[in-house]
Order: structure tokens, then C-alpha cells, then sequence
């Protein structure tokens, strides 16, 4: 997945003069993860910027930049450490078209590395979606397999909003499905995909729990349920068109994600499907999200993802007539 | 273990950045011009275009405090007793340049030529920012204290690298210095050696508190040397000063010579806004001290002491001035027509199917309203 993000900045680049990669090592080191990996060199330092430490800084100078034509592409280093730059997101970023009636867009892209299940310390393995969701103004994407890593990182250059590109930092080395010489397609944002087709349940799931959701659904076959997989892919805008046709098909549904459940995205997903879909659910919308404590030590982090275990448990759940 | 102990590293190793403090330090004293020998060289026009903006930048500041009595005004945070540096900002700029304002610095905005009534859209809640930006090379004023600040360098450093000579003006106030997106703003212009003057009001307080509970800083100007800038403390009443000194500054910015930080010492007259009461925490003997440096006198004295300035010519300013505020007052009298329609507008590029929902029930509210 991290080649296929470094050639979507690489192809934006070399299309698109304007297209500036920035953050903290992205240069010659090519970015912690090497995602921008070559980029300096092929485009030179002034289109690939070492920055000074300060997050706030760097995403305050895009916006400058942006307001002088150009197009950021901002790395921050790991998702705990992209919190120093939210005044300058919810501030600016995300409404300066809306203050200036549309004088000036921020076609500005947010890079962060999300999520845990790589045995981060403390303040690497946040998952930080929902603090960008309840923000206005901005797109929020995170892509779940590597032909999207490319296709919707393409998309998210080429729009003239804000996006906020969340690239789940453990499917960093996956490599099913593309090689770097594979065509390679624009996914156009905001639109969901189904990953599995079932008919017993839905899994509303995005980003590093897509493949839980793929395993768990494969497992549930034994128990007699067939499960649709749903990869959200864009959490704004929210695809409920994609979402409700499926629910509304299987009757039952479960939200998945790694953040923690109180607040976190599924409690609005939830909501969504049920005053779209009530009357066709058979029990109500479950979740199955990270616990509500502080991002676990690597140690214990096991116990605090939602695995394939508590999925399917989750998924025993929707029998609720038997149940209740 | 010290750097020249350790086995084949040199005092100053690459890493090692070298630069002479000295040059960066600001001179302790406030830079005056007025009322020196210094001013028999200013240049006479220059001078009475300065004192023309400062006589309407006056009356642009008591006749839109006028407007908050009225409720014209959600609310003006003047700057009547700063207007020196004010329209020094202004006209030190060339068309191509960008003024970076914070919301005190409406009447920067002004004196950039940019209409009164679109320079009071946000002030008067009509909407955020009433003007193109981009067109009028002055962006939104800035309410989150300081964060504007990061936009003029990344913007600058944008020109730059586009090959254009475009400086950007960036205005801050004393306790806006304290701020985070400050010292980011400062250490990534002065990395980026981006065309950038950072001017800072030092009025002496940020709403109640007082410099001395602000920063332990000699000045502000001071702070430049961290960063590897130079530093000007100029006396912020003198709009011959202020002028020479942001010039030198935007020159050395446009030829490549990198940032500078100027610290303007100048004096709230007004309370913060309309809505604070500065009784609170100052004496009336502070201020009536400085009445007796209020820039429009300081001007007027040196103008009239050179015979520069006559009855004739003082008038015409003063008529000037008060044609545009009773064209602003006649214009601001008029409700602005608002479509509240355009809440969604502007949001993303294309609205997101929520949006669009969501605009359809305003729309249903709307009809419903009207056929009521
Ligand atoms: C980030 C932020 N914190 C607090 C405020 C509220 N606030 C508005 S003006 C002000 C004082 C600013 O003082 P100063 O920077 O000295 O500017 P002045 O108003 O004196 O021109 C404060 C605290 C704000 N606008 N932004």
C-alpha cells in the first residue's frame, strides 16, 4: 500500500506542477513510513519539503500555499502528533471557502498515518476519525485496499476541497491485488463499496477493519450466516445510498472500527441506518468498536482491536428475537 | 565532554548554525522620525499622503464605533490611536503584494483601497469576509489570534517559488505573540528566508492583561533573534517612521534578504471593543499621557511646523474624510439582503448528498414561512 500511495503523489506530481508534498522527513529520509520515499529526488526539495517541526506551522503555511495556487500534499508523522494542527484545520482549513464565499478553496490533502496493530508506543496508534468527521468543511477518506490507496490518494489531490487521507498504518505492507505497473484507476469520493456480497447481515466496516470483517465473514459461514461486507472507504461525505440498499437487503447490521465506540464513528452510522432503514431492520444496528480507554500499550493492544472474535460474537447478537 | 573534546569534530560542526546576533538585535530605543532633525529629509508628498489616510483612518474609526451604538456593528474593535501603523501597513505594499490582517486591522484593509462596507462584512455579521481575497490581495481578518500568521509565510514562500516578487504583510498584536502558530510562523520564515514583514501592535494589552504579564521579553522586537532575523522596535504614532522602517523591511523581504520582525509601540485609545470596559484595568492618567502623542497631532505638528500644511489643505482632508463616513453610515443604514440559501453554498466544492438534503429542508422551511 505504501508504493501505491507514493506513486499516486508521484503521477500527481508529474502531471500537476502545482502538487507540493510537505511535512516533517519527507525529504531525503523519504517519510518514517517511505511513503514519499523518492519524491525529492525525482522532484526536488522545493516540491518535496523537508519542514521544520510544527505541525500547526506546516499545515498553516499550506494554506497560504494554497491560497497562492498550489496544491499541499501534508504528511503528519503519526495520527497523535497531527493534534498540534487542529486549530489551523478547524479554524481555517476546513472553512475558508465557506467565509470567503468560495474566493478562496483549500485543495489541500492531510496525509495521517491512523490506527494501531503494529505495536506503537503511546501516541502512534490513535485512531482519530471521529475529531475530523465533526469537523465541517472537510473531506475524511481512508482507504482499505491498495488499488484504492492509489485511486482515492488521486482523487483526494485533485479535489478542490480539504481532504483528510487516513491511511490505516498496518495495511502499510499489504500488497494483495496491485503491482506498481498495474493500471491504476481514480476512485471518485464518497462512494462505498461492497467488499463481500451476503445476505444474512451487513458489516459496515472502513479502513484497517475491512480485512477483520473479510475474515470474520469468511468464519461466520460455518455458523450459517452469510455476511455483505461494506467498505465505507469515505466517511465524509457518507455514502447512505450504498449503505441503506444493503441493509435494507439483509435486515441486520453491524458497524465495525477500531476507534473508541462512546462518540466514535459507528454511533453515528448507527443512527443514520436506523432512521433510514427501521423498518427493515430485524434487531437494532450493533457496534463493535475499540474500548473507550487511552490507546492501549502494544502489549495489551490485542485485546483492546475489535478482532474476528467479537465481530462474529456481534453477529450472534442480531438474532434478537431469540434473544429477548 | 564539549564539542572541541570530541575525537574529530571541529567547534562548529556542519549541523551547527553560525550567525552574528548583533546585526539582528533591535536598537532598545523606538525608531522616531517626527520632531528630529532626521524629518527635514522626508519627502514632503509622502508625508501629506501619510497624514491624508491617517485623518480619514481616524474618521473610518469613529464613525464605524458610531455604527455599534446604532447596532449597525455586531461589534468594532478599533484602532484609533494606531492608525499610523495601520496605514503605514497599507501603503508601504505594492498592488501584487498581501496584507494579512487580524481583526483589529480593518482599517489596514481600508487603506489598501478596499471598500469600507465590504472591509465591515464580518464585523457586521452579514457574512464572514465580504470581499475576494485573491482580487483584493488582502486575506479574511484573522480572528484566532496569530494563525494568519503561517498563512503569509506559506503564501510568500509560494511566490517565491513561483519566481514572483510578492512580499506579504502579516499583522499581529502584542499578545498574539504568545501564541503557538507565532513562533511556528517566525522559525519557518526564517528557515524558509520567505518575503515576509511580521508586524506587531504592541498597544500594551491583549484585552485586559498588560505586556509585563504578557512576555518576560526585552520587546518584542527582541524575539527576532531567535530566529535568526532582525528585529525593529520603531515608535508606532510616527507614521514617518512606521512608513521608512515597514519599507526597509518590505525592500530587504523583496530582494531576497528573508523575514523581519517589527515591533510598532503604539496605544489602545479605545477599549478593546465596544463591548469591554477598560476602566477596568487602566488609569485615565495613562491614557490622557498618551493623547498627547496621538499620531494625527504628531503629524499635523511637523507638517505645520514646515509650512507644509495649510487651513486649505487641512480641510480638504477633513472633507474627505467625513464624505466617506456619511457614505459609510448611508450604506451600512440599509439591511443587507442575505439569500439564506447561500448557507449551503459554499461548503465543498459540490455539496455532499447530506448537504443537499439538508438545503432542501431549509428550502421547505423557506416556503412554508413565506406562504404563511
Ligand atoms: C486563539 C485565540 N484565543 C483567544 C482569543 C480571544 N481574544 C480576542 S482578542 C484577544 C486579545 C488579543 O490581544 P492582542 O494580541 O494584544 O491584540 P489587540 O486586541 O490588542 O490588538 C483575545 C484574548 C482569540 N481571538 N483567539
Amino acid at each position: 500500500m505504501a508504493q501505491a500511495l507514493q506513486r499516486a503523489m508521484r503521477d500527481a506530481m508529474a502531471e500537476d506542477p502545482t502538487v507540493h508534498v510537505m511535512g516533517e522527513d519527507v525529504g531525503t529520509l523519504g517519510g518514517v513510513f517511505r511513503v514519499t520515499d523518492g519524491l525529492a529526488k525525482e522532484f526536488g526539495e522545493d516540491r518535496c519539503t523537508d519542514t521544520p517541526l510544527a505541525e500547526a506551522g506546516i499545515l498553516g503555511a499550506a494554506v497560504g500555499m494554497a491560497m497562492y495556487g498550489l496544491r499541499p500534499v501534508v504528511e503528519m508523522q503519526f495520527d497523535a502528533f497531527a493534534y498540534p494542527a487542529f486549530e489551523q484545520l478547524v479554524s481555517h482549513v476546513s472553512r475558508m471557502r465557506n467565509r470567503t464565499r468560495g474566493a478562496l478553496p483549500m485543495p489541500i490533502v492531510v496525509r495521517v498515518p491512523y490506527g494501531g496493530g503494529i505495536g506503537g508506543v503511546e501516541h502512534h496508534s490513535d485512531s482519530s476519525e471521529a475529531y475530523y468527521m465533526a469537523t465541517p468543511g472537510l473531506h475524511v477518506v481512508t482507504p482499505a485496499t491498495v488499488p484504492d490507496a492509489y485511486g482515492l490518494l488521486r482523487a483526494a489531490i485533485a479535489s478542490d476541497d480539504p481532504v483528510i487521507f487516513l491511511e490505516p498504518k498496518r495495511l502499510y505492507w499489504s500488497k494483495a491485488e496491485w503491482s506498481p505497473d498495474a493500471p491504476a484507476t481514480v476512485e471518485p469520493i464518497g462512494r462505498a463499496v461492497v467488499r463481500r456480497a451476503g445476505s444474512s447481515a451487513t458489516l459496515l466496516t472502513y479502513g484497517p477493519s475491512v480485512p477483520v470483517c473479510l475474515e470474520a465473514a469468511e468464519a461466520a459461514r460455518d455458523e450459517g450466516w452469510d455476511l455483505e461486507v461494506v467498505d465505507l472507504r469515505s466517511l465524509v461525505p457518507f455514502d447512505d445510498a450504498t449503505v441503506c440498499d444493503s441493509v435494507r437487503r439483509t435486515g441486520r447490521a453491524v458497524v465495525v472500527h477500531e476507534s473508541a465506540g462512546f462518540g466514535g464513528p459507528g454511533g453515528e452510522i448507527a443512527a443514520r441506518v436506523t432512521e433510514r432503514c427501521f423498518h427493515y431492520l430485524e434487531a437494532p444496528v450493533l457496534r463493535v468498536a475499540g474500548f473507550d480507554l487511552p490507546y492501549p500499550p502494544p502489549m495489551l493492544e490485542r485485546h483492546h482491536l475489535p478482532g474476528v472474535d467479537r465481530v462474529l460474537d456481534a453477529v450472534a447478537r442480531l438474532q434478537w428475537e431469540a434473544q429477548s | 565532554m564539549t564539542v572541541q573534546e570530541l575525537p574529530g569534530a571541529t567547534a562548529y560542526p556542519a549541523w551547527r548554525l553560525r550567525t552574528d546576533p548583533a546585526p539582528l538585535l533591535p536598537d532598545p530605543e523606538p525608531y522616531r522620525v517626527l520632531g528630529t532633525e532626521a524629518a527635514a529629509g522626508l519627502d514632503r508628498e509622502l508625508l501629506l499622503r501619510l497624514y491624508d489616510a491617517l485623518v480619514h483612518g481616524r474618521r473610518f474609526n469613529t464613525q464605524a464605533t458610531a455604527l455599534t451604538k446604532q447596532g449597525r456593528l455586531a461589534v468594532y474593535p478599533s484602532s484609533t490611536g494606531q492608525e499610523a501603523s495601520e496605514v503605514a501597513a497599507a501603503l508601504v505594499l505594492e498592488e501584487r503584494d498581501w496584507l494579512f490582517p487580524s481583526y483589529r486591522d480593518t482599517l489596514a484593509a481600508v487603506a489598501r483601497g478596499l471598500d469600507p462596507v465590504e472591509a465591515l462584512t464580518l464585523l457586521r455579521g452579514d457574512w464572514h469576509t465580504g470581499y475576494d481575497p485573491r482580487e483584493r490581495r488582502i486575506a479574511p481578518l484573522s480572528t484566532p489570534l496569530a494563525t494568519q500568521l503561517p498563512h503569509a509565510v506559506g503564501l510568500a514562500h509560494a511566490a517565491r517559488l513561483a519566481g514572483d516578487d510578492v512580499v506579504a504583510l502579516a499583522m499581529v498584536g502584542d499578545g498574539g505573540t504568545s501564541e503557538g502558530d507565532f513562533h511556528e510562523a517566525l522559525n519557518f520564515a526564517a528557515v524558509w528566508r520567505a518575503p515576509v514583514v511580521f508586524l506587531v501592535q504592541n498597544n500594551g494589552f491583549a484585552i485586559s492583561v498588560p505586556l509585563a504579564k504578557q512576555t518576560a521579553a526585552p520587546s518584542l522586537a527582541h524575539k527576532a533573534v531567535g530566529y535568526g532575523m532582525p528585529g525593529r522596535l520603531v515608535d508606532g504614532n510616527d507614521a514617518a517612521a512606521m512608513h521608512q522602517v515597514l519599507s526597509e523591511a518590505v525592500r530587504r523581504a523583496r530582494t531576497g534578504g528573508g523575514p523581519t520582525l517589527i515591533e510598532a509601540v503604539t496605544y489602545r485609545m479605545d477599549a478593546h471593543t465596544n463591548a469591554d470596559d477598560a476602566t477596568r484595568y487602566r488609569a485615565d492618567a495613562e491614557v490622557e499621557a498618551w493623547r498627547a502623542h496621538d499620531p494625527v497631532r504628531l503629524l499635523e505638528r511637523e507638517l505645520t511646523g514646515r509650512g507644509l500644511l495649510d487651513e486649505e489643505r487641512r480641510d480638504a482632508a477633513t472633507e474627505a474624510a467625513e464624505s466617506m463616513a456619511a457614505d459609510l453610515r448611508g450604506r451600512m443604514n440599509a439591511d443587507p439582503l442575505l439569500d439564506p440559501m447561500d448557507l449551503f453554498a459554499q461548503v465543498y466544492a459540490a455539496p455532499t448528498p447530506q448537504l443537499r438534503e439538508q438545503s432542501e429542508q431549509l428550502r421547505a422551511e423557506l416556503e412554508a414561512e413565506a406562504g404563511r
